[in-house]
């Protein structure tokens, strides 16, 4: 059984809608007891980091959330979900423009680092529109985008590098070697990340991306039935 | 790289698509989910249906609608048409809907979209305007309401940008003087507008021809552009389109 995390923050629809064509056996559920006994979580993206991990908290879900990804449970984090895994977020924070800002709203902290304000200009001086919103390319980290990699990740089995997906977000994850897709709008930024075997993140929304998103997220059912 | 975005607009009234569709092979051509699936494999890059419906029960058809979208969809939507407050904006969100577009009460009332902007953030808000040139004037537009029956005498380049400052993470702007026309997106409009916000724009209004659909984007300065009639009468595909406009250099999902 995949849990998909209720925080209460929206509809949550089209994530188990996905995951169940994807051949997943879903629930939505905002119980920890129910999340503690998941084969599998995702904790999809909806809403603003400090809001989002208050409400984790008050709920009982965060302890819940990070034991199991630290044991081996397969989880998929989408959009805020994925920053999520990481320390801090400055989303939400009473001086989130504020680049020492000691008013982070603190994550999951399975992944090290803070989840950022995209910037609003490229390295080239140029105007970027944030939030990025739309349909954009993933790659393989590091990756010259005129000879892309293949991806070796089994989350994007079968999937191109350079193939489009959906997003729509205006803060970032941190990079290090976790990053295992990456993206570029004002900056290059982590679009998927991974911690131990069975624990990912993405940015954008598999569930609003067609086919791709529709194979990430067989991809990623077969993870969980294979573990 | 951001690709630029392809979106067909379906009319929709009680729950049915209207202004006849001429799709072969499609068992419920009056059917918003069945032809929004359609543009999906086509690879349209989201779907906007535009609700205009008056009366109350047909609302609630379209909140049906939009929850039967939410679980039946596998890309982006916006519902259009008809919002007069915050709790209605949430009543569509909490249906399903990624996006919401408000026009004539966001005209009447400003606040609402700096209200919706903050209640469900930007990126599910986009302000639909209705421009329509001022006469003796080709750099001047103004704002129609009540679907583009009543004049009110904003300048459409400044309401774009106050939407924007307010919060909307998306201009979606219809020249009423090429809607329909076939003669092609108001690029001067379009372009105008898009140099006055950094969000977004989406280009309506006037296509008839494959053309069209690039130059809004190189011309108008686009940032997406969304037709209706073409594509429902099956006249050009959403693949045609794309493909001609990657021939032009435009960066697209194909």
């Amino acid at each position: 059984m995949i849990v998909v995390v209720d925080y209460r923050k929206g509809n949550l629809k089209s994530v188990e809608r996905g995951l169940a064509s994807a051949g997943g056996d879903v629930r939505v559920s905002d119980d920890p007891a129910l999340i503690a006994q998941a084969d599998a979580i995702v904790l999809p993206g909806v809403g603003a980091f400090a809001d989002a991990a208050a409400t984790m908290q008050a709920l009982g879900q965060t302890d819940v959330v990070r034991g199991r990804i630290a044991a081996g449970v397969p989880f998929l984090g989408i959009c805020l979900g994925m920053h999520l895994m990481f320390e801090e977020g400055v989303e939400g924070a009473p001086d989130e423009d504020d680049e020492e800002s000691t008013h982070n709203a603190r994550g999951l902290a399975v992944l090290p680092g803070v989840v950022t304000k995209m910037p609003r200009v490229d390295a080239a001086g140029r105007a970027c529109k944030v939030p990025h919103v739309g349909w954009n390319t993933v790659v393989p980290p590091a990756c010259q985008p005129a000879e892309p990699a293949a991806f070796a990740f089994p989350l994007f089995a079968g999937i191109h590098p350079g193939e489009h997906f959906y997003f729509t977000h205006g803060y970032v994850a941190p990079e290090g070697p976790f990053v295992i897709g990456e993206t570029t709008h004002s900056t290059t930024f982590p679009s998927a990340v991974q911690y131990g075997d069975v624990a990912f993140g993405v940015q954008f929304h598999p569930e609003k991306s067609s086919d791709a998103g529709s194979r990430l997220l067989r991809n990623f059912v077969s993870i969980v039935k294979g573990a | 790289m951001l690709a630029k975005r392809v979106i067909p607009c379906m009319d929709v009234k009680d729950g049915r698509v209207v202004k006849g569709v001429n799709f072969v092979n499609l068992r419920d051509a009056g059917d918003p989910i069945e032809l929004a699936q359609r543009y999906d494999e086509e690879r349209a890059d989201e779907v906007i249906f535009l609700d205009i419906t008056a009366t109350s029960d047909g609302r609630a058809t379209t909140v049906g609608l939009a929850s039967r979208a939410s679980e039946q969809l596998h890309l982006p939507y916006c519902v259009g048409g008809g919002f007069r407050s915050v709790a209605d904006i949430r009543t569509m969100i909490a249906a399903g809907a990624d996006k919401v577009s408000v026009n004539s009460a966001a005209v009447a009332d400003p606040s609402l979209i700096t209200q919706a902007a903050a209640a469900f953030g930007s990126q599910a808000i986009l302000c639909a305007i209705d421009a329509k040139q001022v006469a003796g004037n080709p750099n001047k537009w103004e704002v129609y309401v009540h679907g583009g029956r009543k004049a009110t005498g904003i300048d459409a380049v400044a309401w774009a940008a106050e939407a924007a400052r307010r919060g909307a993470g998306e201009i979606l702007l219809t020249s009423m003087d090429r809607d329909g026309s076939r003669d092609g997106f108001d690029c001067a409009l379009t372009r105008a507008v898009a140099r006055a916000v950094d969000v977004p724009v989406i280009a309506s209004g006037g296509v008839g021809k494959l053309e069209h659909f690039a130059q809004g984007i190189l011309e108008g300065e686009a940032d997406a552009v969304l037709a209706a009639s073409v594509f429902h009468f099956g006249e050009l595909t959403v693949r045609q389109v794309k493909e001609h406009m990657a021939s032009q250099g435009i960066p697209v999902r194909l």
